[in-house]
């Protein structure tokens, strides 16, 4: 979320229209001066992350400052953006700790490329696991700054001052005070952060640690919050875009003159770009449906079906290696029980409830566009190229989105908006359609991953051999103790003609629900060879007491007494480490044997994330993994021949819903002393295997590809007859 | 065909020359600017575009916007009085019922339908009435919570 100007994000006041005075200021500055604009004040620049600042010409040396302006107030400047994933408020969070003010003082500004300098983008869990630290010594060196102007102010040693809510005082007495906003008034004192400043102690922490409400709620329940298809500007124009009937289809004709007949419409036609505009979104959308157009399709090898075998044929025999001990081949031979099997994940959309949204206004010689991204400064760089633009003459700002989820890294509608923009010298929104959004989607990569592996008479795993195929290798290296162990990650998770016939993209921990699903499935296999309860049998294996510690927790919270599965009960059990973060799950399911029906009844997830920012946040992101890895799990899959894809609505793509909702209860890991870890991908990675296994124990069979629709579930209950 | 349309938005008489087939949802957010009624699907299945016409939720993506002529429609923007938080908006903000925020209006209006047709629901009748609002973020546990919270804050008669 980012507002015109260096208002306060935090205030009641959406961005209107009318700060576009503001915006068209800010643009005519360029970025190369906007230091200059920053106000007066404490500023620390500070670089967070290795070695994405020192590739900007300029700023040279940070990503992100923070200021204490000459109000007292703290404000943030921030790539980031904010998509429902709750950093909008435990980033003020941080600096409300490490600067001693309430955190109501704290303001953020997210997401604007002409306010805030250069970040990669808002993916991976970095948030809080990158940027967190250097935001918290930013703010450090900000309150040292303070404090050696109050010990000139009060006549007294740093030592023997204290501060306090924006103000600093003489230890002992609280009369002898100055505020922040007096230390800072009439001055600019700018610091680049060097690594020396000394963060708090955890014991020391005021804010972090404290359950808190998000800032954003009163906007969004009042509907004040504005998304990008929410920005209006004046003269603005609705596109409406004419799509291919499959990816890879060429426009061979294309007959506008009907729809050009209706009142208003203006037809754009550039290269394979035809669309259709009006200022009414609506009608633009309805004189689409009179523009008559050829296309010349193409062939491609695989569909829904077929894609496994297409990826496997696809992929190159040589694979990255991620982890390698011991000797795989020779341990084959001594293992006393050895499983081999293999794994199928499908395609997965992203289906943010808010589609792929930009505004572009072209004036005088610069751009500014308003776009639904999770990456704004590649947006620009893009913009930049595609319109020939210098990069300062491109503004990107990026409203509150209606989620991301890695689906919103792509930035087609705004490249779009822009294209369209230049071509009518009007303002553009582009607004995808849910079959837009469908077809246009990055989906996450189907996978194949082959397990083979083996135990000895003790139930100790004595080897494991893991290829993973298209999916990516996050999520693939082994925790479990194994004495020979072989990983390695085949063909590109990323689009490429070569394996996936459409975009894929990084899909909420990417990689890793199609590790988990795998690995986890696996061990449960094994454990139902060895005779053993699942929850046992991985204790036996595990050496690493972080994910014993979590392990317990779950069984704790679930009331998980062993048993050697199938029992009946319909438990399952699934554990797996994502961005730092380690994560165990136990779900009880019924399983309808007429319908293949599964229904959750209830589902516990422990999780130690290392020092937690914001626990009430981290409990929303946890359920919020747990519901919506129930889709992917059950229903989620891309249906597709070719490069058509079949799901243009919700539909035929069943996302979770209300009368899915199992009973949620959310166990945080107490382990203050490890810094922040990763917080909204991690629970969702086990939803595959703690539900399969679940299944299995329920019905006694074993679904070896996601999602478990009830066909598949009915057709593996059949066979097992 | 451009009709004149008389209802009664969020409390005040309007009426408005408009195209009989255009649908409430972009004459709401085009026209009138209220932009709190979001455009999600197109097709009915999501929910984010549901206001209340008279007592009943709707969806104004497919609802022809002469069908509610006469009719009193009430949107998001219509339902805290005098800066003061309708129960069921601050139940949402209390219960941390929303993340992304996109379905929040949509499901505020459609809770509040069902809360005034049935002021003391069971967990299971809150399901059944909200399962045709989708959120993704999947925030539905403390959706369905804060509509407990709600219909018990709104028992005064509201």
């Amino acid at each position: 979320m980012s507002e015109a100007e260096s208002k306060d994000v935090g205030s009641e006041e959406p961005v209107r229209p009318g700060a576009l005075d503001d915006v068209v200021r800010q643009r005519e500055i360029g970025r190369r001066d906007f230091l200059k604009y920053t106000g007066g004040g404490i500023l620390v620049f500070f670089l967070a992350g290795e070695s994405w600042g020192a590739r900007r010409e300029l700023p040279t040396d940070f990503n992100a400052f923070l200021r204490v302006g000459e109000d007292g107030r703290v404000t943030c400047f921030t790539g980031k953006i904010e998509m429902g994933q709750g950093v909008m408020t435990s980033l003020p969070q941080m600096l409300a700790d490490e600067l001693d003010v309430p955190l109501e003082s704290v303001d953020i500004v997210m997401g604007d490329t002409a306010l805030c300098p250069w970040d990669m983008g808002t993916f991976g869990s970095m948030t809080t696991r990158v940027f967190g630290p250097a935001l918290r010594k930013a703010g450090a060196e900000a309150r040292a700054v303070l404090l050696e102007l109050a010990a000139e102010q009060l006549k007294a040693p740093v030592d023997r001052l204290e501060a306090k809510d924006g103000a600093v005082f003489v230890k002992g007495h609280a009369e002898n005070k100055v505020t922040y906003a007096q230390l800072t008034q009439g001055r600019r004192i700018e610091r680049h952060l060097n690594g020396q400043a000394q963060i708090k102690e955890v014991s020391e922490l005021k804010v972090m640690g404290k359950p808190t409400k998000r800032s954003d709620a009163e906007q969004k329940v009042t509907g004040k919050a504005q998304y990008t298809g929410d920005i209006r500007v004046p003269g603005m124009l609705y596109a409406s875009i004419l799509r291919p009937p499959a990816h890879g289809a060429q426009l061979k004709s294309v007959d506008t003159s009907a729809a050009e007949k209706i009142e208003g419409v203006q037809i754009v036609r550039d290269k394979d770009l035809v669309a259709v505009l009006h200022e009414k979104p609506d009608v633009a959308e309805k004189a689409l449906k009179e523009v008559k157009a050829e296309f010349d399709t193409a062939e491609f090898p695989s569909d829904d079906k077929t894609v496994f075998q297409h990826l496997l044929e696809c992929a190159t025999p040589k694979g990255r290696e991620v982890q390698s001990k011991g000797d795989v081949e020779s341990a084959g031979k001594d293992a006393k029980i050895a499983v081999e099997k293999t794994y199928y994940n499908s395609y997965v959309a992203h289906a943010a409830m808010e589609t792929h949204s930009a505004l572009a206004h072209i004036e005088n010689d610069a751009i500014t566009v308003w776009a639904s991204t999770q990456t704004p400064f590649r947006l620009q760089e893009e913009l930049s190229q595609v319109l020939g633009l210098p990069e300062e003459k491109v503004h990107v700002i990026t409203p509150f989105v209606g989620g991301g989820f890695g689906g919103k890294s792509r930035n087609l509608q705004a490249v779009e908006a822009a294209r369209l923009a230049k071509l009518t010298q009007k303002p553009v929104q582009v607004v995808f359609s849910r079959a837009e959004e469908f077809f246009y989607d990055s989906f996450r990569p189907a996978a194949v991953v082959q397990i083979k592996s083996g135990l000895d008479e003790s139930g100790k795993l004595v080897f494991w051999d893991y290829g993973v195929y298209f999916a990516g290798e996050r999520g693939s290296a082994l925790f479990y103790d194994a004495p020979n162990l072989h990983t390695t990650a085949y063909g590109e998770a990323k689009a490429g003609m070569e394996g996936h016939p459409f975009a894929t993209g990084p899909w909420r921990a990417p990689a890793n629900n199609t590790n988990t699903f795998a690995r986890e499935s696996h061990m449960d296999i094994l454990a139902a060879e060895a005779g053993m309860d699942p929850v046992e049998f991985r204790l036996k294996n595990l050496a690493d007491e972080r994910m014993i510690r979590v392990l317990k927790a779950a069984a704790e919270k679930f009331g998980w007494t062993p048993a050697r599965g199938p029992s009946g009960r319909g438990f399952g059990v699934a554990c797996g480490i994502d961005s730092g973060t380690y994560v165990t799950t136990m779900a009880e399911v019924e399983v309808d044997k007429e319908t293949g029906h599964v229904q959750v009844k209830r589902v516990a997830a422990a999780q130690d994330m290392g020092l937690v920012v914001n626990p009430e946040g981290a409990a929303m992101q946890m359920e919020g993994c747990v519901m919506m890895g129930l889709g992917y799990a059950l229903t989620e899959e891309v249906h597709f021949k070719g490069g058509e894809v079949h799901d243009a609505n919700f539909d035929t793509y069943k996302l979770p819903r209300f009368s899915w909702l199992p009973e949620i209860q959310t166990v945080l890991v107490e382990n203050k002393d490890l810094a922040p870890q990763g917080g909204g991908e991690p629970a969702i990675i086990t939803m595959g295997a703690v539900i399969a296994n679940a299944v299995f124990d329920a019905a006694g069979v074993r679904l070896f590809q996601l999602p478990m629709t009830g066909e598949r579930i009915k057709e593996a209950l059949a066979k097992h007859a | 065909m451009a009709d004149n349309v008389s209802f009664t938005l969020n409390g005040k008489p309007t009426t408005l020359n408009v195209d009989a087939d255009r649908m409430l949802l972009w004459v709401l957010r085009t026209d009138f600017r209220l932009l709190g009624t979001k455009f999600g699907c197109g097709k009915g299945f999501c929910g984010a575009c549901t206001v209340l016409v008279g007592n009943k939720a709707v969806r104004s993506c497919h609802l022809p916007v002469t069908q509610i002529a006469g009719k009193e429609v009430t949107t998001i923007e219509g339902l805290a009085k005098n800066g003061k938080l309708h129960p069921i908006q601050q139940a949402f903000v209390d219960h941390g019922a929303l993340q992304c925020g996109f379905c929040t209006p949509g499901m505020i209006l459609g809770a509040y339908s069902l809360l005034l047709e049935n002021p003391r629901p069971a967990r299971a009748d809150i399901i059944k009435g909200m399962d045709g609002h989708l959120c993704r973020c999947a925030a539905h546990k403390r959706i369905v919570e804060a509509i407990e919270t709600a219909a018990q804050a709104m028992q005064g008669g509201k």
